[in-house]
């Protein structure tokens, strides 16, 4: 996939109200905006959101999109909460619906896929890194599109899967996406929900879903979970170009 | 605008050491990483790094050879476009006008490209990699850069947001025109000053 065309204009700040805010783990809320200048955007891209204290003090952070940019309404970003963070416990705890926040966006120019790209795809996301994987599933939804993907899900208990309806239904349709989700902490899965972190022959099972290697390699999450993941990948016989990363955390 | 109920200030923030943070950034302890695609690993004796002008070659190094140049320490803060700055991070290596000066070049144009062994590539104005602004660092630590953090070499330019500074550095390309890397072609700054907050093009 060719670069996109340079931006030459400003990525400029705007005011976006929150208008609805949903709880989808124990450690994940998702936070709906309604943007006063809509965007179109690739999934896979992210938005920067800046908070301002009265006294001039900002503080910003990155989070990627997790709703289709064929759902025009509202830019949905979920937001992990994290043990010492300042911004996320700020979204956790104090932000309402009604409020505005400043955003901007999109972001980034190499994580991101669309159905006219093609596939196949092999997705792996761990944690919270599901979510740009997500929105590009939402989007392959939206757009009827049958590009054959997989996705590999590594989270701690069947508490934490993200979206795990939504995935679960679609892979159930039974038109070209494997969903596989694994749990590294999670003492009894439900039925057919594997345990176990993610290792060689996992993978390799779900390379062999796909009617043929996959064009791109997307991996998410945690900088411990990518390198084990595109590590094993690369072990398997995937070339390095063909794997696109991105990191969440230290 | 204030944000409401935000005061801010909390873990992270740059408050105990006024000025010494770029707008829109907060401190970190970890050293997080960022690449685009997988680590490579790069074995030392496979390791070259090649001086070019345009498409022609000046002078390469082996590691052998590289690590016999005056290697110089410094300390400074490192700050990434994804918001974390790490303060005093300790590194080793070679300064570009050091690197310059064995290969008996005086800079042929006013722009560079650096390049890595992943096809990873990064603009940087020859102004900037001068008088001690920037160096192919070789220890992050008092230890062989690991592979995660551009191991076994990565250039360094601190003053600059922390991409401009790439992994798995193999060669750096004196250019005729400023022309955009990996990350300028993919939306972000040409020049990517932080205290400028030049995060993406056209900020």
């Amino acid at each position: 996939m060719a670069p996109p065309q340079m931006r030459a204009a400003k990525l400029l700040w705007q005011s976006a109200s929150v208008v609805a805010i949903e709880p989808r783990t124990p450690t994940v809320k998702s936070f709906f905006f309604r943007l006063a200048y809509p965007f179109s955007f690739v999934p896979g891209q992210h938005m920067d959101v800046r908070l301002s204290a009265p006294d001039g003090y900002e503080a910003q952070r990155s989070y990627s999109i997790a709703s289709a940019p064929e759902s025009t309404d509202a830019i949905e970003l979920a937001i992990e909460r994290l043990q010492d963070g300042e911004v996320s416990p700020f979204f956790f705890d104090t932000v309402a619906v009604g409020d505005e926040i400043e955003l901007r966006g999109p972001i980034g120019g190499h994580f991101m896929w669309s159905a006219d790209d093609g596939g196949p795809l092999l997705l792996v996301g761990g944690g919270s890194g599901v979510v740009p994987l997500a929105c590009m599933l939402r989007h392959r939804a939206a757009r009827a599109s049958t590009v054959p993907i997989a996705l590999v899900y590594s989270a701690r208990t069947a508490a934490d899967l993200l979206f795990d309806a939504e995935l679960r239904n679609e892979s159930a349709r039974g038109d070209g996406f494997h969903f596989i989700p694994t749990l590294t902490r999670e003492t009894s899965p439900p039925a057919g929900v594997r345990a176990g972190r993610i290792d060689a022959s996992l993978l390799g099972a779900t390379l062999a879903l796909l009617p043929a290697p996959p064009k791109i390699v997307f991996i998410c999450g945690a900088n411990r979970f990518v390198e084990t993941a595109a590590d094993l990948l690369l072990g398997l016989g995937i070339s390095p170009p063909t794997i696109r990363t991105e990191r969440y955390g230290g | 605008m204030a944000t409401r109920g935000f005061s801010g200030r909390g873990p992270g923030a740059g408050a105990a050491q006024p000025g010494r943070l770029p707008p829109g950034q907060f401190r970190t302890a970890d050293f997080p990483v960022l690449s685009a695609g997988p680590t490579p690993h790069i074995a030392r004796e496979d390791w070259r790094f090649t001086l070019q002008v345009g498409p022609r070659p000046a002078k390469s190094w082996s590691w052998g050879d590289f690590i016999r140049l005056p290697i110089t320490k410094v300390t400074p803060d490192i700050h990434c476009v994804t918001k974390w700055s790490k303060f005093d991070t300790t590194w080793e290596g070679v300064y570009i006008q050091d690197l310059l000066a064995d290969a008996g070049l005086e800079p042929p144009t006013a722009f560079t490209l650096a390049h890595s062994f992943d096809g990873y590539s990064t603009n940087v104005p020859v102004k900037d990699l001068l008088g001690g602004r920037a160096m192919i660092a070789i220890a992050y630590d008092g230890q062989p850069i690991t592979p995660e953090h551009g191991g076994p070499a990565r250039l360094l330019v601190p003053h600059l947001y922390f991409w401009k500074s790439a992994k798995w550095v193999t060669g750096l390309q004196f250019t005729d025109r400023d022309e955009a890397g990996f990350w300028e072609l993919r939306g972000y700054h040409m020049y990517g000053d932080p205290w400028q907050e030049q995060r993406y093009s056209g900020d």
